[in-house]
């Protein structure tokens, strides 16, 4: 009994130093990065900085929020966000719930119709054509209009409308109400729990969104905080081709902050939001996810 | 002449059956109506780019409307794919993606089961969620902040040069991203950390569905809790582990785009460039817009038929696993 217990416990020993080595590789690099962006850039340069600050300095997180154009990205990530979450849950709604109906004519070819565009697309340069043509390129709704539909999220909705009790819509039906109103006053609101965790993945989505940014809009006004981010670590790439010896001059002429301290700044800023949020998305994205599964 | 007879007996219930469809289709009307937006939607947003893949198969020429062009350009066949396969990108673009993809899955696809069964071998509640919610971060972080975050960590001053000198592993920092040969591996270890704790779910969740009666068993049988983990989850996560590997190998195409893009360099682009980010480069930077439509349809058709092969595989391995 007691060399079981023994062997027991080294196991248990190995599990939790693996354990402990996942969460170090996890949350370090975060860490690593916030500690390089409240250190002052000249200081930053000399290297060396892994667990703690050095010299404490705010400096490059004053320079990045008064900075107008990323003052301005976060406003448009805001915007989009904003806009687009609850536009896209209602159109995503508003799909599942005719789609679980099974008295719907037409809805087995109809739920293909969607089905079919999780598995074959156009690819990249067609769908950049057919964003030219309805005069979608460098406008705001570029961000909002094309992800309108999700598939995977629908079959959620869907599946959780389906579980629903029957007699609910039935007794409404019988009171003389049409499909709309059911919707309204029935159905929506009991699916406000599986609403609310798309809709958090949709403004997540929302927030980390770059591509469409970076690549459909060229006006600067139209510039979100992930599209700014690359141009920043654009710059430092090629910067870093450069010598060692000509950046360290080029920092001792900005002495206060650095491009790599702002660079630093900014990627705090733009995970602070995640970091707030995807704790509460846990709880629903485990089962949704289950039911994803279990759809495919 | 038995087909004549039978002709207006199969034709009557088939008048029937319509009308009635068609009345059950106008109770409908509101159901309908609310289909409209995602309808037209995705018939813009996802099945137009589908017919624009015509482009493919002309010379392309902007301006003008983009359905007019299909006239204007001149029709070139499968000149553009026969340019792709002989000019020798081919090769390189498909070496980088499947490799990326295998690294991809030779680190980051036994990472969540050892996650997993790790996990799950923690006693307290409140420490399985605090480990879990960890491990899940790096998901839902964009790759731009992930790339801003892995770059920093492999730079010359960076905690991994730094642990590679005290190790005397290398006496000078690495230059991970001014040498190609790295970069499959970044990429694939990049996956790893960003999934491992997402990924980790599926095999939870089986776990949790595992009867309690097993572990008493084994426990009786004097098992320790290692071999409870071998002989008892282990084999239970067995069918999920086959359906989800069978699936990952019909994405191997679907190497990525945000993180080889965010990455790459000059330097390293022998190597870093897959299929989407060639697309990207040459479809609208370089212009050549055929061109990318082509190289987009090739992999759009690849990746379709694989996927398809690999959940109808899944699928039956699913049903043989049932009994």
């Amino acid at each position: 009994m007691r060399s079981r217990s023994l062997g027991d416990r080294f196991y248990s020993g190995i599990v939790y130093a693996f354990l402990l080595v996942v969460v170090f590789a996890t949350f370090y690099p975060f860490w690593n990065v916030l500690v390089l962006s409240v250190n002052s850039a000249a200081d930053s340069i000399k290297g060396g900085i892994y667990f703690w600050p050095r010299e404490l300095s705010f400096t490059s997180y004053k320079e990045i929020l008064t900075d107008r154009e990323i003052l301005h990205a976060v406003w448009v990530t805001f915007a989009r966000t904003v806009v687009g979450t609850p536009l896209a849950v209602l159109v995503i709604t508003l799909l599942a719930y005719p789609l679980s109906n099974r008295d719907l004519v037409l809805r087995k070819p109809i739920t293909l119709y969607f089905i079919f565009t999780m598995y074959f697309g156009g690819g990249l340069i067609p769908y950049y054509m057919v964003l030219k043509s309805v005069h979608l390129i460098d406008t705001f709704w570029v961000f909002v209009l094309p992800g309108l539909v999700n598939v995977f999220y629908m079959i959620l909705v869907r599946t959780f409308i389906e579980q629903l009790p029957q007699e609910l819509a039935e007794s409404a039906k019988i009171d003389g109400a049409n499909d709309l109103q059911i919707f309204v006053r029935v159905i929506f609101p009991l699916t406000t729990p599986v609403l609310a965790t798309i809709a958090l993945f949709i403004a997540v989505g929302h927030w980390n969104a770059w591509f469409d940014s970076y690549a459909f809009t060229y006006k600067s006004s139209l510039k979100t905080l992930q599209a700014v981010l690359v141009k920043i670590l654009n710059q430092y790439q090629t910067g870093s081709m450069v010598s060692d010896a000509q950046k360290l001059a080029d920092s001792a002429k900005r002495l206060a902050v650095s491009p790599d301290t702002i660079r630093m700044a900014a990627t705090v800023v733009a995970t602070l939001p995640i970091v707030l949020v995807y704790p509460f998305l846990q709880r629903y994205f485990v089962k949704g996810m289950m039911l994803g599964a279990v759809k495919s | 002449m038995r087909a004549y007879a039978e002709q207006p007996r199969r034709a009557a219930p088939l008048a029937g059956r319509r009308t009635e469809l068609w009345k059950r289709f106008r109770q409908q009307k509101y159901l309908w109506l609310m289909i409209v937006p995602a309808f037209v939607c995705t018939l813009i947003f996802s099945y137009a780019p589908m017919f624009g893949l015509y482009m493919a198969f002309i010379n392309y020429k902007p301006g003008g409307s983009f359905v007019g062009s299909f006239f204007r350009g001149e029709f070139v066949g499968l000149d553009w794919f026969r340019y792709f396969f002989d000019n020798g990108d081919f090769w390189i673009i498909m070496r980088n993606t499947l490799a990326q993809s295998l690294l991809s899955l030779l680190l980051g696809f036994p990472a969540p089961i050892l996650l997993a069964l790790a996990i799950n071998e923690v006693r307290s509640g409140a420490f399985k969620r605090i480990f879990q919610t960890i491990s899940y971060l790096p998901h839902f972080i964009s790759w731009v902040i992930a790339a801003n975050i892995i770059i920093t960590l492999l730079s010359s001053q960076g905690l991994v040069n730094k642990v590679l000198m005290l190790l005397h592993i290398t006496d000078e920092p690495v230059g991970f991203f001014q040498n190609g040969h790295y970069f499959w591996w970044i990429i694939a270890s990049a996956n790893m950390w960003k999934d491992m704790g997402f990924n980790a779910i599926m095999y939870l969740a089986g776990i949790s569905s595992i009867n309690p009666e097993m572990y008493e068993a084994a426990k009786v049988d004097g098992a320790s809790r290692m071999k409870q983990t071998l002989y008892v989850t282990l084999p239970a996560l067995r069918p999920t582990i086959v359906i989800l590997l069978i699936l990952a190998v019909g994405g191997v195409l679907n190497a990525g785009f945000d993180q080889q893009y965010l990455m790459q360099n000059d330097l390293v682009l022998k190597y870093s460039d897959v299929i989407d980010t060639y697309t990207y480069r040459y479809g609208l930077q370089n212009s050549m817009f055929s061109y990318g439509a082509a190289v987009g349809l090739f992999k759009s058709v690849v990746a379709f038929i694989l996927v398809l092969a690999m959940n109808r595989l899944a699928k039956r391995v699913n049903d043989q696993s049932l009994f």
